[in-house]
């Protein structure tokens, strides 16, 4: 060859070696799958953590004080404290009935009814997560999220003996409904092993996202029972009981309608897709229910009132909670649409219709909702939203009736029958062992004079 | 000594004192206060229940004056209180026995 072409093919030479020998700096790094995998898994862990830990404190702020503010602003000036004190008492008891024994009887396994005492003093309970309920995030963040749940659904139940009962008699009152008729009624529900658990091995697969039976019904069942037993208020229904700051009670169902993204959209146990959708279900029936209420309440009464408004969107969002993560946006409208006017009727007709002092409405709204939404469940929920159920071939299951599952309506109700039952059965057994043991109600002259001075020694309002 | 004491819608209350003022008059007492004569009240509804409110709010003003400015102070009330409507209010006059100034324990029309 010439020394032209000697020079051409060294220069070749030269500029292919690198690619020829393979070395580092031209050559991509073959992949650690393993190391991958493991990045991803965190970022989604960590994702699924912040969350969480998030919804958890959403779900606390419904209750402090979301909830407090709500019925503090219903009742008369003279009972606000003793009102909110109700809900903040809640929030430190429940704790410790949660840490102590409360997540071991709703979580651990056990029977179809109950749980052990696996986690007696949250023993094994750490950062490791619990793969039967959310593998992706730290057990402690799970237990920690359904403590808050356990914290709301018994403050729920203050709205019906608002104004009459003594503090004393509700705190024991509340630690036996939590022990028997929550920690139940949540195992049956979300536990493994439990009775409705569609998801975890349940006999009666009931569809149940975020607590309409395991919270609405039970709570807004047991305010009933609750109101029959304690009887009236001294002067209902004929003298004034007004709100005394409708401004408060605003605040309090704005604190709420927020704070039930935590509730709902948490319920999905990460930062999902289903996450979102729960988000935009729950918000969805909240507006939808505020419309509906507002436009019954412009009709027969005349006036669109604010306690309307937010009596609907509550409502809304009570019928929302075990559909959201099973139903699409429309079905969400239309759920919350209804549960404005089935909520509404129940609260102005049928409460005066048979008379009964459920002072805040936790039955009109809670129970009453609850139910209403439990049943649409059955009816709207869809495996194009939330495909964790499979069935026998691995493929997702048909969920509700649009899936052509008409008969989980009928689960549905059974859902409904077994909360109902507990809470009526359990709820009057509770009372009449507390009425023995320490009586339930407050003297005449103490309701007079008011809760806050006659209970707690303070005043709410001070106007120097 | 004669107290007046005008009980006034709560929107005129800024227009009467003015008056008062203008008429050289320094001491008053206004409180708030609940009331009706022939003006009807208003119903409010609070989840389906109906109240009815027939005790409305009100202005009350009590000056103690020397007899002599008792016609001036009336007419200026009258003049600035009134709207032609029913739950315009009314003025009452009360015979004083005494006057006491608490500062230094003076008596009398001087303690005023």
């Amino acid at each position: 060859m010439t020394g032209c072409a000697w020079l051409k093919a060294g220069l070749c030479a030269l500029v292919a070696a690198p690619f020829i020998s393979g070395l580092p700096m031209w050559a991509q790094p073959t992949p650690d799958l393993a190391a991958l995998d493991a990045a991803v898994k965190s970022a989604q862990s960590s994702g699924d953590n912040a969350w969480m830990l998030t919804s958890s404190a959403l779900v606390l702020m419904m209750t402090g004080p979301g909830l407090a503010l709500f019925y503090g602003g219903l009742v008369r000036k003279k009972n606000i404290l003793a009102t909110m004190m109700q809900s903040f008492a809640m929030m430190a008891l429940i704790t410790v009935l949660w840490a102590v024994v409360g997540y071991s009887l709703a979580f651990g396994e056990g029977s179809v009814f109950i749980g052990g005492l696996r986690y007696l003093f949250l023993s094994g309970v750490d950062t490791a997560p619990n793969g039967d309920y959310a593998a992706t995030i730290p057990q402690l963040t799970f237990m920690v999220y359904q403590l808050m749940f356990a914290i709301i659904t018994p403050a729920l139940i203050t709205g019906a003996f608002a104004e009459r009962m003594k503090f004393s008699a509700m705190l024991l009152f509340m630690t036996l409904w939590a022990l028997f008729v929550y920690f139940p009624m949540a195992h049956m529900v979300w536990g493994k092993g439990g009775l409705l658990n569609a998801f975890l091995g349940g006999k009666i697969p009931c569809f149940d996202f975020a607590g309409g039976t395991v919270v609405h019904i039970t709570s807004g069942v047991s305010a009933l029972v609750c109101a029959l037993y304690l009887g009236k208020r001294v002067g209902f229904p004929s003298l004034p009981m007004k709100p005394h700051s409708m401004v408060l009670s605003f605040i309090g169902a704005s604190l709420l309608w927020v704070g039930w993204f935590g509730f709902n959209a948490g319920s999905a146990l990460g930062s999902s897709g289903l996450a979102s959708s729960a988000f935009v279900a729950t918000h969805f029936a909240a507006a939808a229910a505020a419309l509906s209420w507002t436009l019954a309440e412009w009709i027969k009464v005349g006036k669109p009132s604010i306690l309307g408004g937010i009596s609907g969107c509550v409502a809304g969002l009570v019928a929302i909670t075990p559909a959201s993560g099973f139903v699409k946006p429309m079905p969400a409208l239309l759920i919350g649409f209804s549960a404005g006017f089935f909520c509404f009727l129940m609260v102005t007709w049928v409460k005066a219709k048979f008379g009964y002092d459920d002072s805040l409405d936790a039955f009109g709204v809670h129970g009453a909702g609850g139910t209403l939404g439990a049943l649409l469940t059955g009816v709207f929920a869809t495996n194009a939203i939330n495909n964790a159920l499979k069935d026998s071939s691995g493929n997702p299951a048909a969920l509700g009736w649009v899936d052509g599952n008409a008969g989980q309506v009928v689960n549905q109700a059974i859902g409904c029958v077994i909360a109902w039952g507990l809470a009526i059965v359990g709820t009057l057994i509770i009372l009449k062992v507390c009425d023995l043991l320490i009586g339930l109600r407050v003297t005449e002259d103490e309701e007079e004079e008011g809760l806050d001075l006659s209970l707690h020694g303070e005043e709410g309002y001070v106007m120097e | 000594m004669t107290k007046v004491e005008a009980i006034i819608q709560p929107a005129k209350l800024q227009a009467v004192k003015d008056a008062l003022v203008e008429l050289g008059i320094e001491g008053m007492t206004v409180s708030d206060v609940r009331g009706h004569g022939r003006q009807k009240g208003h119903t409010e509804q609070y989840r389906g229940r109906e109240y009815t409110v027939d005790l409305l709010p009100k202005v009350k003003l009590e000056i103690v004056l020397p007899d002599d400015r008792v016609e001036a102070t009336i007419n200026g009330i009258l003049r600035t209180a009134s709207s032609g409507k029913i739950g315009d209010g009314k003025i009452f006059l009360y015979k004083v026995d005494e006057a006491i100034r608490i500062r230094n324990q003076e008596r009398g029309a001087s303690a005023l």
